[in-house]
């Protein structure tokens, strides 16, 4: 084991002492780490001055962590042009193919440029954030805990390696600096976004969902750095990508592989629908777990905040009543709940699946298929509180449309996780433009041969014959 | 030793590389000559191991190439098309992480880094940053990197590409010595001279094709035509009633030279000097008409492109 990481010590040692040669990155380390925290400080005595007098202390307590998360944010945009310096502009400089000639595996290489890309700036930020505590604690601010600290920590740890390994999967798809830098706001853009959401749970307050997210983060940063290692390939690095959209190759490509062979509807249905399908068998049986566990989680919560938030409601119709009376669900009234509405509404929650799902290796995705179920679970669990059993309304007021409702949904959510997982794994020979136009393809051929006549069929059974059993047992 | 069959490189739906099948021998120098972009960087990038062949196969130094990659890269020495060098680093910074890539031992990095730091002429340099090199140093600097862990098989790209002329002589001669210390040598060179001087084989490489491929007498006789001699007359003089041997044909340049094209000239050459003084023939010199591998290439190329090449 030892002996596999020595290359990437190697490695990691040659890029360490290129970056500390290099003033491009130097210069603003140095600023952001030294000059930052003060200018922080400055502000968040300023912004605190300014709230004080209005006794709004939950801001207050939370400013300073928030600017920890800035501080330590700021160092890490650094990586970003590290990685990409490191990856892509050795590429262009012609300088990683007689590394790549060299008896080293791909994957140590690989390591050895991430540890450096992660770590320099990593340093910086961590030196940055002990700076402004340094600050803080002789200024007579309050202290954030050491837990909210550790999170803090462990979240400027994850951007690092989210936006490195980001930049490493963007550098492997290009061929010069400036197409890198281009694509690289695909990285930082998201960040900051999610830099954006942390602020707000700190401001929030609530240290158990950051932990959450945190967590999220991680796995995200962790599925980067394994589509990096799976993308990170001699072949890729040096066949004949170049940075020009060719339409025309991805279009065949894309054809090719969703008509599999296929000469006719019905050929393809057997051939290259049934193909994908078999494809798709596991991660359509995770699925259903996942919709199990969603359903459940919903049915859980629901139950465990009921008998608090429906106290002053005594029957189903009062909360009907109830719900009416809300301004913004009166206009969802007039909106005519007809077969064409509910399938458009089915279609665009699959294709929003995917699309989520695309950019995010499946996460979003998935999180847009566990709310589906969550959804189900609560109104279940709704019901049963006002005594209405939720197998008999799950039977008579789900099941009938949701026989074909919910297999679509889940060979949707199915085919975003196949496509996640593809991305991340390392496939020979083939490129990751590849891979993802092949996924694309198979989503096209589920979505078009199976999704779309399920949508249908319960689109017409959830308006014409779900509420009439629903009448009929419910007596509504 | 280096042996392909029909290795082939599909990008996409273009093919770089078509059927390259060549065999270079320990001791040998094998010259590929071509455009821009007529494969041979994606030949070399596969013999490396550096690119998958999408068809056929190639052994270098007894290794598959798709399956021993590692031990393929690490029998092989290869000088890029770009230097590839670390512009932030010194030549015996950069020369000893080579050597600790190709997993050398601390002396043997310091003796090698030295011994090729002076062979190149470098030594005076050798703490000096790479980015402050000129080319002609990057490039012999490029070549000691190729050679510090003493591969078996060398791939160079233009080695001597960028040289002053007394630079380039010192890394044919390099070339040469290596040659004779029974290495595969596989070159990639536009520059046709140096291939003359180095190569005992030369393929012609066109659009991912080998076009012809053999010893350089071999592919001067198959593009060219057989040799010609010439005869150089001391004053005018025509040639009637003049009886040639068998097979050869003659054609006069002007009033005081003639040539000659033969084809099995050891046979014949004698014949014919004795012909022409029998034909009372004022000869003043009969020698070969060089015909250079220049000369070859460029009909070869014409005749692929389907032009015309006078030679």
């Amino acid at each position: 084991m030892l002996s596999n990481l020595k290359p990437v010590w190697i490695v990691a040692q040659r890029e360490l002492r290129d970056q500390l040669r290099d003033w491009r990155v130097l210069f603003p380390l140095a600023v952001l780490t030294t000059a930052f925290p003060f200018l922080m400080m400055v502000m968040a005595r300023g912004v605190i001055d300014f709230i004080n007098q209005y006794g709004a202390d939950l801001v207050i307590d939370a400013l300073v962590p928030f600017s920890v998360l800035l501080i330590g944010f700021f160092p890490n945009t650094i990586s970003l042009v590290v990685a990409l310096e490191t990856f892509v502009g050795e590429k262009e400089r012609g300088t990683i193919e007689p590394l790549l000639s060299s008896p080293m595996k791909d994957w140590q290489i690989y390591l050895g440029k991430l540890v450096v890309g992660v770590l320099t700036p990593l340093i910086a930020s961590f030196l940055a954030i002990a700076v402004y505590l340094v600050l803080v604690s002789r200024l007579d601010l309050t202290m954030p805990s050491a837990g909210l600290v550790a999170q803090l920590i462990i979240l400027t740890t994850g951007h690092a390696i989210l936006m490195v390994s980001g930049a490493i999967v963007i550098s492997v798809q290009s061929t010069s600096v400036k197409a890198a830098n281009l694509l690289a706001s695909f990285i930082i853009i998201p960040v900051a976004f999610l830099v954006q959401g942390e602020s707000v749970l700190l401001f929030w307050g609530n240290g158990r969902i950051l932990w959450v997210a945190l967590v999220g983060v991680m796995v995200l940063a962790s599925l980067f750095v394994r589509m990096g290692i799976a993308h990170f390939q001699r072949e890729y690095l040096l066949g004949r990508e170049i940075d020009t959209l060719n339409i025309r190759w991805m279009w065949v490509t894309f054809w090719r592989s969703f008509l599999d062979g296929a000469h006719s509807i019905g050929e393809w249905y057997r051939i290259a629908v049934a193909t994908t399908l078999r494809r798709l068998a596991l991660p359509t049986l995770i699925m259903v777990l996942v919709f199990l566990a969603g359903g459940w989680l919903g049915y859980d919560q629901v139950t465990l905040n009921a008998p608090n938030a429906l106290k002053d409601v005594s029957s189903l119709a009062e909360l009907r009543e109830n719900v009416a009376s809300i301004p913004s669900a009166n206009g969802l009234g007039e909106v005519q709940i007809s077969a064409p509405f509910i399938f458009m509404n089915n279609i665009r929650a699959t294709a929003l699946m995917f699309l989520f799902g695309m950019l995010t290796f499946g996460v979003l995705g998935i999180l847009v298929y566990l709310l589906n179920a969550g959804l189900i679970g609560g109104v279940l669990s709704l019901f049963a509180y006002f005594g209405v059993s939720p197998w008999v309304l799950f039977s008579t007021g789900i099941l009938p449309h949701g026989l074909f409702e919910l297999p679509a949904l889940m060979l949707s959510g199915a085919a975003v996780l196949h496509m996640a997982v593809a991305l991340v794994t390392p496939q020979t020979g083939r490129s990751m433009g590849e891979v993802f136009i092949d996924q694309v393809a198979d989503w096209a051929k589920v979505f078009l041969g199976v999704i779309i006549p399920l949508l249908l069929v319960a689109s017409l059974i959830e308006t014409y014959v779900t509420p009439v059993i629903l009448k009929g047992v419910l007596h509504w | 030793m280096i042996e392909t069959n029909d290795l082939s490189k599909q990008f996409h739906d273009f093919w770089a590389v078509e059927g390259v099948t060549i065999n270079v021998q320990p001791g040998q120098i094998l010259a590929f000559l071509g455009q821009n972009g007529a494969g041979k960087t994606t030949t070399v990038r596969m013999l490396t191991a550096l690119l998958e062949p999408t068809r056929g196969w190639a052994r270098v130094a007894g290794y598959d190439v798709s399956t021993h990659g590692n031990e393929v890269r690490a029998s092989v020495g290869v000088l890029t098309e770009q230097h590839g060098l670390y512009v932030r680093m010194n030549a015996l910074e950069y020369l000893d992480f080579f050597g600790q890539v190709y997993s050398l031992s601390p002396q043997a990095r310091k003796a090698r880094s030295e011994y090729l730091l002076d062979y190149f002429g470098l030594s005076y340099a050798a703490k000096r940053r790479i980015g402050e090199y000129s080319k002609g140093m990057r490039q012999k600097l490029a070549l000691a990197r190729a050679l510090i862990h003493e591969p078996p098989v060398l791939l160079l790209d233009e080695p001597t590409s960028a040289m002053d002329p007394e630079s380039a002589r010192l890394v044919r001669d390099e070339i040469a010595r290596l040659k004779s210390s029974q290495r595969s040598i596989v070159i990639c060179t536009h520059n046709l001279a140096e291939a003359e001087a180095l190569a005992d084989t030369v393929a012609i490489i066109y659009r991912g094709r080998i076009l012809m491929q053999g010893s350089l007498d071999e592919l001067k006789d198959n593009i060219l035509g057989s040799a010609e001699y010439e005869a150089q007359l001391a004053e005018a003089w025509t040639p009637n009633g003049l009886t040639l041997p068998e097979g050869v044909t003659m054609r006069q340049l002007d009033g005081t030279r003639l040539r000659f094209q033969v084809k099995q000239p050891r046979e014949v050459n004698p014949q014919l000097v004795h012909a022409l003084s029998a034909g009372h023939a004022p000869v003043v010199a009969f020698q070969e008409v060089p015909r250079t591998l220049e000369q070859a290439y460029l009909k070869a190329m014409a005749e692929a492109q389907g032009g015309t090449y006078v030679v």
